[in-house]
This record gives C-alpha cells, structure tokens and sequence, in this order.
C-alpha cells in the first residue's frame, strides 16, 4: 500500500541534518542525515540496538541530540511512543481531552469529537483506558499524536503488541493518513511491514546510517530472490559488517 | 499545569482504596504514636495478699503507734491489686497469666519492722513473685513495684523519724506520756535542769549536796545541747535532699501538644511522601512523561505540580488533624495562621522529598517502598532524646535528623501550635532549604526518566 507522496508534492516538510547522540563514551547515532516529504511512509529498520528508538525520541523532541538538528519544532510533529502513553485510570475522551489542552489547541472538544471519530473510538469514549484491548489503546495512543494535526507522525514500534487483525486496521488508518499529506516515519522489527506499507526504508546498524530508499532499491543492492525482502535485508547487513 | 491538577485529582478519585489507606495508615500510625507518648503506662495487675491480722498492722514506736497498714494504699497508686486470701491463690494468679505478679505481705512483717526500728536489727522482707514469660512485662511490673516499694518505705522512715524527733523533744523539754489509757507528766532534761539549779541555790553553802548535784546540772546541759542537737539532724535525714528544677530554655511543649505535633507531622509525612513519589512515578510507569516534556510541560513545573499537589493534600488533612485533636488537647487557636504556615513549609519539604524518591525509584511500586521504608527512621531519628546515645553516634543522627524535614517540621509546627522554644523562623527556612535541596535532587534524577 505505498502513499501517495511519490505521486504528489516533493517539498521537503522534514529533515535530519547530521544527528548524533552520544551518552558517555559511546555513540548511539552518528551523523544521522535525511529529507522526508510530505504524504511520505518511512519505515526505520534494523537490528536490535541499531538505534531506532534513540532516532525517533530525537525527532520528536524527546531526547536532545549530542549535535545535529531536526528542521520541525516538537509541536508540529506527532509523537507516538512504542508503549501506550496514556493514563488508564482515565477514560479515552479524558486522556484527548488532557493532552488537547495541554497542547493548548484553540477548541479541545472538538479534536477530541475529531480524534474519536478518526479513530472510531466514539462508543469507547467514556471507557477507562485500562479496560481497553492493546489494539485499542494503541489507537488512543495514536490519537493523542495526532491532536494537533502535526506536519509528521512519528511511531515507535506501533504494530509490536497487536494481533493480525489489529495491525492490518493500524495501517489502513496510517495508510489513510499518509494519503491526506502527513508524513509518517515509523520503527519495526517486522521487515515484511516496511515492505508492505513504507514508501522508504531508513537502514540503521550500530548508529550508524547503512541505506536510505526504496525496499525495492535495497532488494537491488544485494541482487538474489526479489520475492524475499527479509532474506535481502539480512543480506545487505551481513554485506555491510552486521 | 491545573489540567496536570484535574487529571491527577481524577486519578486519585478513582483510587478510592488507596486513598483510604493512604490517609487512614498514616493517622492510625500518627495516633498510636501520640497515645504512646501521651499515655502513663497502665497499671499492671499484681494480685495481692496480706497476711497480716486486720488491727495487727500498728507497730509501736515510743509513745506512738504506727499503722503501716495505712501505706498499702500508697503501693496502690501504682499496680491493680487483685486482692486473694492466701500465698498459693495469690501465686496461681500468676500462673494462670491473671496476674502479672503477686505481692505477698508475711503475717509477721509489723513485728520484722519493729524489731529494726526499735534494736536496729533485721530485715523487714516482702515476697514478689513475677510472671518470667514475658521478660518485657517482667521488667514493667518489678520497675512499677519496687519504684512504690521504694515510696513506702520512705514514708514508713519518715513517719518513724517523726515518732523520734518527737519523743526526743519531750526528753528535752518535757511533756506528757500516755499509758495504759492514762497521761503520765513527762519533766524533761530543761525543767529537771531548772529545779536542780534551784535547789542548789537553796542549799547552805559548803553543803556538800552541791557538788554532787552541780555534777547532775552539768550532765543535763551536756545532754540538753547534745540532744538539741541531734533532733534537727534526725529531722534532716527524712528528706536529705530537696530539688529546686529551673527551666533554661523557657517555655516547653506540653506532653500532649508535642503528641500531637508528632502525630500530625506523621501522618503529613506519611501522605505526602507516598503521594508525591507515587504520582510522579506513574507519568513513567504510564509512558507518558516522554510525552509530556516534549513541550507540553518542563521537567520543573512537573515536578512542582507533583510537590504542590501532595503537599496540598496532606497539609490538608494534617490541618483537619490537628484541628479535630484540639477538642481534646489545648492548642492555641489563636495561632491559626501559624498552623497553616508551618503545616505548608513542612507539607512542601516532604512533598520535595517525595518527588525525590519518586525521580529515584522511577517505578511506583518502588517508590511507594522506598517512601514507605524511609518515613519511619527518618521520624525515629528525629526523635532520639538526646542524651539517649553515646556522642559520636548522637552527632550521626543529629545529621540524619538535619538533612530530612522531620525535626523541622516538628519544631515548626509544634511552636505554632503552642508558642513555644525554639522559634518558627529557623525551622520554616530550614524546611525551605530541605525544598529546594530535594527538588534539585529530583530535577537530576528525571535526566533518566525519559530512557
């Protein structure tokens, strides 16, 4: 389900200029350099400690980059942490409503209508989010990103703790997303969903930036069967030392 | 930040369990330690024989009878007697856990007491047969009993020194004697002195009368003022030692008004150290504090609204505390606005120290042992008397009890409450400082929240 972003507008609306992040001795990003469009799905892949996370806490404004910068302030950007971020003692309607006036928007109830809507959240309004499915709270999750109708989304491992169902809901909704002009950057361990859904892939290892593009240019890089993104991606890391 | 206010209000509404215990925990804890220090120990229950005859308890002492029968009472003051008829009833009390002790008074013991008053000789014994079981319980009742033995029999001396100093009094200067129902003149040494003078003076001169009976005047103005002599140091020895007690520190806190300044700070500690961790640990414990710094609210203000939220809420109820007590217990209610003041700097401080535990600890069931675990020490250390441990160790606790905000807030409050030494000023900047120290403390700590 590729997005519309190759078909449509090619403006830079996001970039990274030469992130670093070091704690201590050791460095988790090197250097780390991208242009995202708008409408555009990319997906951040990689090992186990590539730094996919530190990545996107740094674009979102959680962490503070070593050195580098990111070109959107954190209020225009979306932010959807890999673990619910969300208060289960409170109902859905009240976390949005909690988040929308803490990100000080001109009419809180109407993003919540809107988010609830969006998210077809509406009969679960008054639930408390503890008593909500995974599949459920990542929605909510979700919707919270989204409040301010921010200019990119980004999500931490959003399909990690969903069962088959649940994901392929999660990304009709991106999907949809996308195709009104948000651009979307996401971390997965699932190779096949980079594959399936993201317009690009961002190929960390040890902090380091290994690829940027297509799944398909990447299945290039490393010739072999192009039915097999996995195998190719395993092959393009052993390639490159990893 | 007051929709951070509303949405933690919301969640502690929707608590309602655990907010119940945090506020009934803390004020049960709070109470037992103000009865504890407000209440005399009660009085043990000793069952008690006599086996002394009704009317057999008199012990004569020169021209006076003394009934020590009368001092039972005195002992009273101080056990619950059950009283039993015999050693073996008094002695199965005991063993049956009805009595803590028994106390046996022997038949002869007016006879053992006058033999020692009257010769000099013997010693008068009671039997105390105690429970061993417990050996805490041991120890209250033998401290409890021979404390009052102690009293009676300082009475019974007192009593017998007055017997002595006055019959004394009658050898010097006469009297009256009773025997047998009737009054006997008594002459003493002075009168006898006098009329041998006089006869002296009446005897023709060279009588040979005179000398012997100047020998007889000599003697009894020798006696006269040994006698004299002896009966104000006989006097002294009942009551060697007087204590005049001067307070230095000026006023001091009533017993009952530092109870409950000790118990309301106790339950203020306990609320606003649970809740202050407990809140801030939960943005982690939620994921949504990465959420939350990420321009919506600084790191600071956070925690100033877990500090004020927690501080808001104990001082509160800490407040209501001191007020409901005061039905009870004299607390100056025209120093109300102290209250508020002194409950709020102490509320702040624990409040800070909770956010602390909570930056620390990062998860909430973590920080609710830490802050669980920290309260009680941190309140005992504050309260060692001092000179219930050695110097070195005393100067220890003395920086234990300075860093945390128990011993402040005590002193602070308890001024407030009843106006008394030392004054409010040091304690609330003390209270203040401790604040701002444990809030740093905290802002450091939330550097690794976010990971």
């Amino acid at each position: 389900m590729p997005s519309t972003a190759a078909t449509g507008q090619e403006s830079t609306t996001f970039a990274a200029r030469e992130l670093t992040k070091r704690f201590g001795a050791r460095t988790a990003l090197n250097a780390i350099s991208f242009e995202l469009v708008p409408g555009e799905l990319v997906a951040v892949i990689g090992p186990n400690g590539a730094g996919k996370t530190t990545l996107l806490s740094m674009l979102a404004g959680v962490q503070r980059p070593s050195s580098g910068e990111v070109t959107l302030p954190p209020e225009r950007i979306g932010w959807v942490p890999q673990q619910p971020a969300l208060y289960s003692k409170l109902s859905v309607a009240e976390n949005l409503r909690l988040f929308a006036r803490l990100e000080q928007l001109a009419d809180p109830e109407a993003a919540v209508t809107t988010m609830l809507a969006q998210t077809d959240l509406e009969d679960r309004a008054d639930e408390e989010v503890g008593r909500l499915s995974g599949g459920n709270q990542q929605r909510v999750n979700i919707a919270i990103g989204l409040l301010s109708e921010p200019s990119a989304l980004l999500l931490d491992e959003p399909s990690s703790s969903l069962d088959p169902r649940q994901r392929e809901r999660l990304w009709s909704f991106i999907g949809g997303l996308a195709g009104r002009g948000t651009t979307v950057v996401y971390s997965t361990h699932n190779v096949a969903e980079a594959e399936r859904y993201a317009d690009r892939v961002i190929v960390l290892a040890d902090g380091e930036l290994l690829f940027i593009g297509t799944p398909t240019e990447l299945e290039a890089t490393v010739g072999g069967d192009p039915r097999d993104f996995e195998a190719a991606f395993v092959r393009f890391l052993h390639e490159r030392g990893h | 930040m007051r929709w951070l206010f509303i949405k933690d209000l919301q969640i502690l509404r929707r608590s309602p369990l655990l907010v119940g215990l945090l506020i009934v925990y803390p004020i049960a804890i709070a109470l037992m330690i103000g009865f504890a220090l407000s209440s005399p120990p009660g009085k043990p229950k000793v069952a008690y024989y006599s086996a002394v005859a009704p009317g057999q308890g008199a012990i004569n002492f020169g021209s006076q009878k003394i009934n020590i029968s009368s001092y039972a009472g005195q002992l009273f003051q101080s056990i619950q007697p059950i009283r039993v008829h015999s050693r073996d009833e008094a002695i199965a009390k005991v063993r049956s856990g009805e009595a803590l002790a028994a106390l046996i008074i022997p038949a002869d013991i007016p006879q053992q007491i006058q033999s020692l008053v009257t010769t000099g000789v013997g010693s008068p014994t009671v039997e105390l047969v105690l429970n061993s079981k417990d050996p805490l319980e041991r120890q209250f009742v033998d401290q409890a009993i021979n404390s009052r033995l102690n009293d009676v029999e300082q009475a019974v001396s007192k009593q017998v020194l007055r017997v002595a100093v006055s019959d004394l009094g009658q050898v010097l200067n006469g009297g009256s004697i009773q025997f047998l129902g009737q009054s006997f003149p008594l002459l003493g040494l002075r009168n006898s002195r006098t009329i041998l003078r006089g006869t002296i003076a009446s005897l023709p001169a060279g009588s040979p009368l005179k000398v012997a009976l100047q020998q007889v005047v000599d003697f009894s103005t020798l006696a006269i003022q040994g006698l004299g002599f002896a009966s104000p140091v006989l006097g002294s020895i009942g009551t060697p030692l007087t204590v005049n007690r001067t307070e230095l520190s000026g006023s001091t806190t009533p017993t009952d008004a530092y109870a409950v300044a000790i118990a309301v700070i106790v339950s203020l500690m306990f609320l606003a150290l649970l809740l202050a961790a407990g809140m801030l640990a939960i943005e982690r414990e939620e994921h949504a504090y990465s959420r939350l710094v990420r321009g919506l609210i600084s790191p600071g203000r956070l925690l100033g609204e877990k500090v004020v939220l927690s501080a808001a809420c104990a001082g509160a109820v800490a407040l209501l505390m001191a007020a409901c007590v005061s039905a009870f217990v004299h607390l100056q209610w025209g120093r109300f606005p102290l209250w508020v003041i002194s409950l709020a700097f102490a509320a702040l401080a624990f409040g800070a120290l909770g956010v602390a535990i909570g930056g620390l600890a990062r998860e909430v069931r973590a920080a609710s042992l830490l802050a669980f675990l920290l309260a009680l020490p941190i309140a005992f250390v504050a309260l060692v008397p001092a000179n219930a441990v050695s110097g070195g160790l005393k100067a220890v606790l003395d920086v234990v009890a300075f860093v945390f905000p128990f011993k402040a807030a005590l002193q602070a409050v308890g001024n407030a409450f009843n106006g008394t030494e030392p004054g409010i000023g040091w304690p609330l900047l003390h209270l203040l400082v401790l604040t701002v120290a444990f809030w740093g403390i905290a802002r450091l700590s939330l550097r690794r929240f976010a990971q």
